[in-house]
């Protein structure tokens, strides 16, 4: 009974906190421009179901791949346990689906613990990836600090999620030989029922009850933990990777977006399109902060789990540039957070309202964005479809055609396009070549 | 052979205004780009290019003096006003001629008319030179040499980013070099996952950004890796970037640089 209060109450004020942050996380989301992005449903849906789902991109790199899929599956088919333990818990009651179940209960819950134990063995190899090994992509600047330590806190959770449902399982193989009438029989699970003995094998009754209490709480603890851990940590990407390859965009990745406003006016300054009525107002092209990129952008933002694949393909980073391009999502992340902030403490009603002198170049440097290619290898690289490159893009566009900055070599190339329609400066004709 | 290959002497170039004027319509328009008008060594290309369609018999026709930069690199650097500026001009003239197809020999060029002026009212049926190459080989048109000059030879390809990953153009150009009889070594990063030049994105009108290591040089070093004797291309800026990178490293008098007509013209049976 008092584990029963105490499970309701615990779990309910955990799904009460995680439900409000994740509301934050949302309306932080909608701080992005609203824009409409067309898309054709079958395609979202094979991107969801191959890229999400599937893992497809996940495998240009397959032994990461596999470790990754293995701590994947194993959280997906967990969910199945974790029914049963809110069940439990409720109600104050020992296994509730077991021999409701039967051979079924034993089959799913031994594939459970197959894939738990793989999991564990593959959350091991990435601790010592992260932390020993010295793999490029984990060892950039813009991990150092919270970063780093995020990835450390998600992976020792994971660790504690299995030590819990081991201590739990294993525990309760040798209970159901001590007292049946209470411990119900499941029938030999894959794991505990070796693990079980060899660990607990020489304790008491009394002990045996704790460690599988212990167990159970532990779980269950470290699952709401999570929870609430989430929407302030990279691991967001195990919810938002779905929502992000459904609305990933399906124009050509060639295809930079139009500015309707510009070529209008260009059109009416070459006469070919009626005047535009003139405003007073200076219009801003590109964007210089969050609130002026698209809320797919900042969706992105979110999604990105920093995992450097982005970053280990990027050539200007491989030869040593400050371009990164999943910093550049952190740093997106970290200036809605910002501002998300100043809109939680009361410091503004709306973004829009809200001035604090910075933006997004304050983040981000100049240095780094000149410094892309543009070759499309981030957006490639993505496991998730996270576009980094279309935020660099808005960022130049910004600086060019708002403040009239930007890389003073450029002036040139510039000019001589205006004046003469070529990239380079040339006092030849442009068919010179085909005169001889 | 006493000839050289693109002898311009045995044929002629015309524009698009010349063959309106005589009331003629190409089959295809080939935008020549830029650097295949202006940059000597893209020239080459440019003229080779043409003898092999003209070899082939196909009419075509250049803009010109009315053809400007599509700004596709004006674009990139973010200064929309100046690519409106060059699309729109480029738009009206070719909907002027009513071109509906176009080849050229430059995937930035190709990657700006076939996926950014459409929605400037620009709708044409544009194919990459590699492309337009592929299917002339394969219907006949151009025939290879009995032991032509690269058979057996090692030779590595190059993807460039808006012909490969950007448009997702990987095969044809693979095709083209197969006709060669010749020994395709890839590198390691290759097609999705190819290594940028470093000239893309207007890099190639400025300064790099402070680094270790030239993109350029770092890309020519997994070429020559490959101990490949010939790097090909299908892009004029990966060209010029190659090949300073193979001059970097100084490999020049060993690994040449070339685009892929060039490729097919040296080993082509031509009359």
């Amino acid at each position: 009974m008092v584990q029963q209060l105490l499970f309701i109450v615990v779990a309910g004020a955990a799904l009460w906190m995680a439900f409000r942050q994740f509301k934050r996380v949302r309306r932080n989301i909608l701080l992005g421009k609203d824009v409409d992005i067309p898309g054709d449903f079958s395609q979202r849906l094979r991107n969801v179901l191959l890229v999400a789902f599937g893992q497809q991109k996940m495998f240009k790199n397959w032994l990461p791949a596999i470790f990754h899929l293995f701590i994947y599956v194993a959280f997906l088919i967990t969910q199945i346990e974790l029914i049963e333990i809110f069940v439990d818990g409720v109600f104050g009651v020992h296994r509730f689906f077991a021999d409701k179940l039967g051979g079924i209960y034993t089959f799913v819950i031994s594939f459970i613990e197959i894939l738990s134990l793989l999991a564990f063995v593959a959350t091991v190899i990435f601790l010592l990836r992260r932390n020993v090994l010295n793999i490029a992509r984990f060892r950039k600047p813009e991990l150092k600090g919270w970063p780093a330590r995020d990835a450390n806190f998600i992976l020792l959770g994971e660790i504690i999620l299995l030590v819990g449902i081991f201590s739990m399982n294993g525990a309760d193989t040798l209970l159901q030989d001590i007292d049946p009438a209470h411990y119900t029989d499941t029938g030999n699970f894959a794991v505990s029922s070796w693990l079980g003995p060899a660990l607990f094998g020489s304790m008491e009754q009394g002990a045996l009850i704790v460690v599988e209490r212990f167990g159970w709480w532990l779980h269950i603890l470290t699952v709401l933990g999570f929870l609430v851990y989430l929407p302030y940590s990279k691991h967001l990407h195990i919810i938002l990777a779905f929502p992000n390859t459904y609305f990933a965009p399906q124009q050509p990745r060639g295809e930079m977006e139009n500015m309707p406003a510009i070529m209008n006016e260009v059109k009416s300054m070459m006469g070919l399109a009626p005047e535009n009525p003139a405003t007073d107002e200076l219009p801003v092209f590109g964007a210089n902060d969050v609130t002026q990129l698209s809320w797919k952008n900042l969706l992105d933002a979110y999604t990105c789990t920093e995992c450097g694949r982005c970053t280990a393909a990027c050539p200007a980073n491989l030869t040593g540039k400050k371009l990164s391009p999943r910093k550049i999502m952190m740093d997106v992340r970290d200036r809605m957070e910002e501002i998300g902030k100043a809109l939680d403490n009361g410091k503004a009603a709306s973004a829009a309202d809200y001035q604090d002198g910075k933006n997004l170049f304050d983040y981000i440097s100049r240095e780094e964005i000149h410094a892309c290619t543009t070759c499309n290898a981030c957006v490639e690289a993505c496991p998730v479809m996270i576009n980094p490159l279309d935020i660099i893009l808005q960022l130049r566009r910004y600086e060019i055609l708002t403040e009239s900055a930007g890389p003073q070599d450029w002036l040139p190339m510039f000019n001589s396009m205006e004046n003469s329609g070529s990239a380079w400066a040339m006092s030849v004709e442009r068919d010179q070549w085909a005169k001889n | 052979m006493g000839k050289k290959l693109n002898d311009m002497s045995q044929f002629s170039i015309r524009t698009m205004a010349e063959m309106a004027a005589a009331g003629e319509t190409p089959e295809i328009v080939f935008w020549v780009g830029c650097a295949g008008s202006y940059d000597a060594r893209a020239q080459k290309v440019t003229l080779a290019f043409c003898r092999i369609l003209h070899e082939a018999g196909i009419s075509f026709a250049i803009l010109g003096s009315e053809e400007r930069c599509t700004g596709d690199p004006a674009r990139r650097a973010g200064n929309e006003f100046v690519f409106q500026m060059l699309a729109i001009q480029n738009v009206e003239t070719l909907n002027m001629y009513g071109v509906k197809k176009m080849v050229t020999a430059c995937p930035h060029c190709f990657n700006t008319l076939k996926n950014e002026y459409p929605a400037l009212g620009g709708h044409y049926d544009v194919v990459h030179h590699t492309q337009l190459l592929q299917q002339l080989i394969n219907e006949g048109r151009i025939q290879m040499k009995e032991g032509g000059v690269f058979k057996g030879k090692k030779i590595t390809y190059h993807d460039s980013c808006y012909l490969g990953r950007v448009n997702g153009v990987y095969e044809a150009p693979r095709a083209v070099l197969e006709a060669l009889d010749a020994d395709l070594t890839e590198m390691k990063r290759s097609r999705a996952n190819g290594l940028c030049c470093g000239a893309g994105g207007a890099q190639m009108w400025k300064e790099d950004e402070p680094g270790d290591k030239r993109i350029s040089v770092e890309r020519a070093e997994e070429a020559l890796a490959t101990g490949a004797r010939v790097i090909a291309v299908n892009c004029p800026f990966c060209l010029t970037m190659m090949t300073d990178g193979v001059k970097a490293k100084d490999k020049q008098d060993e690994v040449m640089v070339y685009d892929l007509s060039e490729l097919i013209l040296k080993s082509a049976n031509l009359e």
